[in-house]
């Protein structure tokens, strides 16, 4: 037999939103277990604090007590596989396999980052964004490098002040949305979001004196074996900028692999929920980014709902719903400013490679009907990254969704898929 | 994708641009016969797409010897005419012995396979760890034949359907529901013109043929991520067709294929009866083990995609090639298991020589419909 565990309420993903959720269904009264796939809570945004490793930026410390205190069971190192039956998930923790059963889930996995391709991009030193931070608070040295970020989104200043506070120079900084959307944004963060314009007054500060190129985008990662400088326009004139690395990032994109798995409903790349994170499939709920990329207040009100709701405890669920709406206007106008520009889906020459794992060019995939036609004419999206990277791009650049993920979700070790060994 | 023009008359509709269908297509337009292609979805979009695309010379009987045997030279004389992207690679297969009884059995395979010029050889236990190191040792030896290989096959049906229209055939979404006085009938609701129809689809047969005796056995693949494991051959256990491992409605055998992306391949289930295409995580599990048995390496590697796939099949487990009796002019070509890949070839040979009135390439009897009596 397979090992099992068994919750009334399970959440998967156990950044701000599945840390939330799972503190509320158990405040309602729920038997929790929270499950992630790392060896420790937090998410990709709070990553390494629990342990210390990175400070603890607010309100992480509240939220990482709040989960100490309350009755909830966890399961890290623990990634879902897929389904196996109704109110049943395979899951996979080393070499084990382990079915988990619940009552009730919430779905808390989480956003990735969309690179988009341009020529130059696989080129070495040509990095996501969210990969390069991680890199270096794992160690790779950055002192002295020259580092142009690239993209759109607040996640660029944020990565650029972490990656100078080690010593690393930013080139420059190349943010596609205009002056004039960022000034409008500034605007409306003074006035009904002071803390948040106060954390982006002292983000600026922490990257005072680097060139800081709004309105404008990436053309080529130049090199040879190695990116050696950025081409960029704001789309009347070219300019080059020497670096030894490029940081990308072009916004973030929803983890919906799982919800798709299970039937959930999903429009406009975000979950499907009602008023109490409901998804289309009764007793499944959805929090956090997956329900439209918003931020951590945002991810932690939802959390809150859909773990109360979750268990029926509708009065507390909606106590939460006006700090929601509250969030959600922010993210709405966060969505608004930073929208990607229609010059970032003609940027490949026919030679770029779009799908990097089977090295599919742009010019192969332009006849292709759909995502599945150009997977069967020419295998993008079918290699080791099973799409994560390729598919937002390929969304984005010719409006292709594909949604008929396969399992595993995440790669998973074959002595797992073949546990209990034979006996 | 365009419309048949409206009356507009073909010598042959086809149902289904799977890789027979579509096999079947370009052997009939090179004849310059008309040729309409009736697909409802993607062309090598069923189970085209979901087996391994290994080219095999199998001999369960002496017809289904002849018939990949045939198929198999045909894929190597036309494999210059495939785009790159098709991926032929000279794999070989290397079929594992287990024990002395399976070495006995696979020395007779190696003789019947050079007795009709089929090179085979036989590999001693040293010679086969030293072919492929990272198999498991105890094996009792192993028959290398050289010549089968491995394709990409979504894009050989695409390959073959293009060079089809090419040579002026046309293809449509839409499905075969019927024929009836020398006309096809479209799901849509058009009615074809047409001397023949051939289905090549085992989903329309099962639809407007349903006493055809068809069956489905569905299967289960895996794709590895990039591994510096070392697989060279396709390797297959001996017992692969008589399903090695568990009883007649349901087994599995090992059966690894090497990608030329360092990839991994694994194979293989078997659940007669099965339609839905979900994962079936115990039967996963015991083809994983399986595996593992035999690559005790692949253990700590990681899968990246598991899928499934419906096979067409026959209680003979022959393909059925041929005209149906009782409809004029409907001649099938489906049922093809595991092997319709393998076969595309030499079932297009076939079917545009029944078309056509020629002598076949090779016996065409034992595919014949007919061979299971006339349904009551």
């Amino acid at each position: 037999m397979v090992d099992l565990i068994e919750a009334r309420v399970v959440v998967i993903g156990s950044g701000p939103a599945g840390i939330a959720a799972a503190c509320a269904a158990a405040e309602s009264g729920g038997r929790v277990l929270l499950v992630d796939g790392q060896s420790e809570p937090g998410g990709a945004i709070w990553r390494g604090a629990w342990t210390g490793r990175v400070p603890a930026a607010d309100p992480a410390p509240v939220w990482f007590d709040r989960l100490r205190r309350a009755p909830v069971e966890t399961a890290f190192d623990t990634t879902i596989v897929g389904r196996v039956g109704p109110h049943r998930l395979l899951a996979a923790r080393e070499h084990r396999s382990i079915e988990i059963r619940y009552d009730r889930l919430i779905l808390a996995t989480g956003a990735r980052e969309l690179l988009l391709p341009f020529p130059g991009w696989t080129l070495p030193g040509v990095v996501g964004a969210g990969a390069l931070q991680l890199l270096v608070k794992n160690g790779l040295p950055i002192a002295g490098a020259r580092v142009a970020v690239v993209g759109s989104g607040p996640l660029l200043p944020a990565v650029a002040a972490s990656l100078r506070a080690r010593g690393a120079s930013i080139a420059v900084l190349i943010e596609q949305a205009s002056w004039r959307a960022l000034a409008r944004f500034a605007g409306h963060l003074m006035v009904g979001h002071f803390s948040k314009f106060r954390q982006a007054l002292a983000l600026k500060r922490a990257i005072r004196g680097t060139a800081y190129r709004a309105g404008c985008w990436p053309r080529a990662a130049v090199g040879e074996d190695r990116v050696r400088s950025i081409v960029f326009t704001d789309g009347v004139h070219l300019r080059e900028e020497p670096c030894d690395w490029v940081a990308c990032g072009f916004g973030l994109v929803p983890n919906l692999e799982l919800a798709a798995m299970l039937g959930c409903g999903i429009r406009d790349g975000r979950l499907t929920v009602d008023d109490h994170q409901e998804s289309t499939q009764e007793g499944v709920f959805g929090a956090g980014e997956l329900c439209g990329v918003g931020g951590v207040d945002l991810a932690l009100a939802l959390g809150r709902i859909a773990g109360h709701a979750s268990v029926g405890d509708r009065v507390r669920a909606e106590r939460w719903m006006s700090l929601r709406d509250k969030h959600r206007r922010l993210a709405t106008r966060l969505e608004h400013t930073f929208r990607l520009r229609s010059e970032l889906e003609r940027l490949c020459e026919p030679e770029t490679i779009v799908c990097r794992c089977e090295d599919v060019p742009f010019g192969s995939l332009r006849g292709a009907a759909s995502a599945r036609d150009a997977k069967l004419a020419t295998r993008c999206g079918m290699g080791p990254c099973q799409g994560r990277i390729c598919g937002p791009a390929t969304e984005r650049l010719f409006g292709w969704t594909d949604r008929s993920g396969r399992p595993p979700l995440v790669p998973i070790r074959l002595d797992a898929l073949a546990d209990p060994p034979d006996s | 994708m365009s419309r048949p023009g409206v009356g507009r008359s073909y010598d042959v509709v086809i149902a289904g641009a799977g890789m027979v269908g579509a096999a079947c297509a370009e052997a009939a337009a090179r004849e310059g016969l008309r040729v309409l292609v009736v697909e409802p979805d993607l062309c090598g979009g069923g189970a085209t797409a979901a087996g391994m695309g290994h080219l095999v010379v199998m001999d369960d009987s002496p017809a289904q010897f002849e018939l990949t045997r045939y198929s198999c030279a045909r894929w190597k004389e036309r494999r210059d005419e495939f785009p790159e992207q098709v991926e032929f690679r000279e794999t070989g297969t290397i079929w594992i012995a287990a024990d002395e009884d399976e070495a006995v059995a696979a020395r007779k395979k190696g003789d019947l396979f050079r007795a009709h010029g089929v090179a085979a050889e036989w590999l001693d236990p040293p010679t086969l760890a030293e072919c492929e190191p990272d198999l498991a040792p105890g094996f009792a030896g192993g028959l290398l034949v050289a010549g089968d290989a491995a394709i990409y096959p979504p894009r050989a049906a695409q390959s073959l359907l293009e060079r089809a229209q090419d040579r002026g055939a046309r293809v449509v979404r839409d499905a075969v529901v019927g024929m009836k006085d020398r006309e096809v009938l479209l799901r849509a609701g058009g009615r074809v013109p047409a001397a023949a129809c051939v289905v090549a689809s085992g989903e329309a047969a099962r639809h407007w043929l349903p006493e055809l005796p068809l069956g489905v056995k569905k299967g289960h693949l895996l794709i590895t991520d990039r591994t510096a494991h070392r697989v060279r051959h396709q390797l297959v256990e001996l017992g692969y067709s008589r399903s090695a491992h568990g009883d007649e409605l349901e087994s599995v055998a090992f059966n690894a294929q090497p990608r030329g992306t360092r990839q991994i391949l694994l194979g293989s289930s078997r659940q007669v009866g099965v339609t839905t295409r979900d994962v079936d995580w115990p039967i996963l599990r015991r083809m994983v083990r399986r595996g593992i048995r035999f690559l005790p390496g692949l253990a700590t590697i990681m899968a990246t995609r598991v899928w499934t796939g419906l096979r067409q099949s026959t209680p003979d487990s022959l393909p059925l090639i041929g005209e149906d009796a009782r409809r004029p002019g409907v001649i099938l070509a489906t049922g093809h298991e595991g092997l319709g890949v393998t076969t595309s070839l030499g079932t297009a040979d076939l079917v545009v020589s029944i078309m056509l009135g020629r002598a076949p390439p090779i016996r065409a009897e034992p595919f014949r419909p007919s061979r299971f009596g006339s349904p009551p």
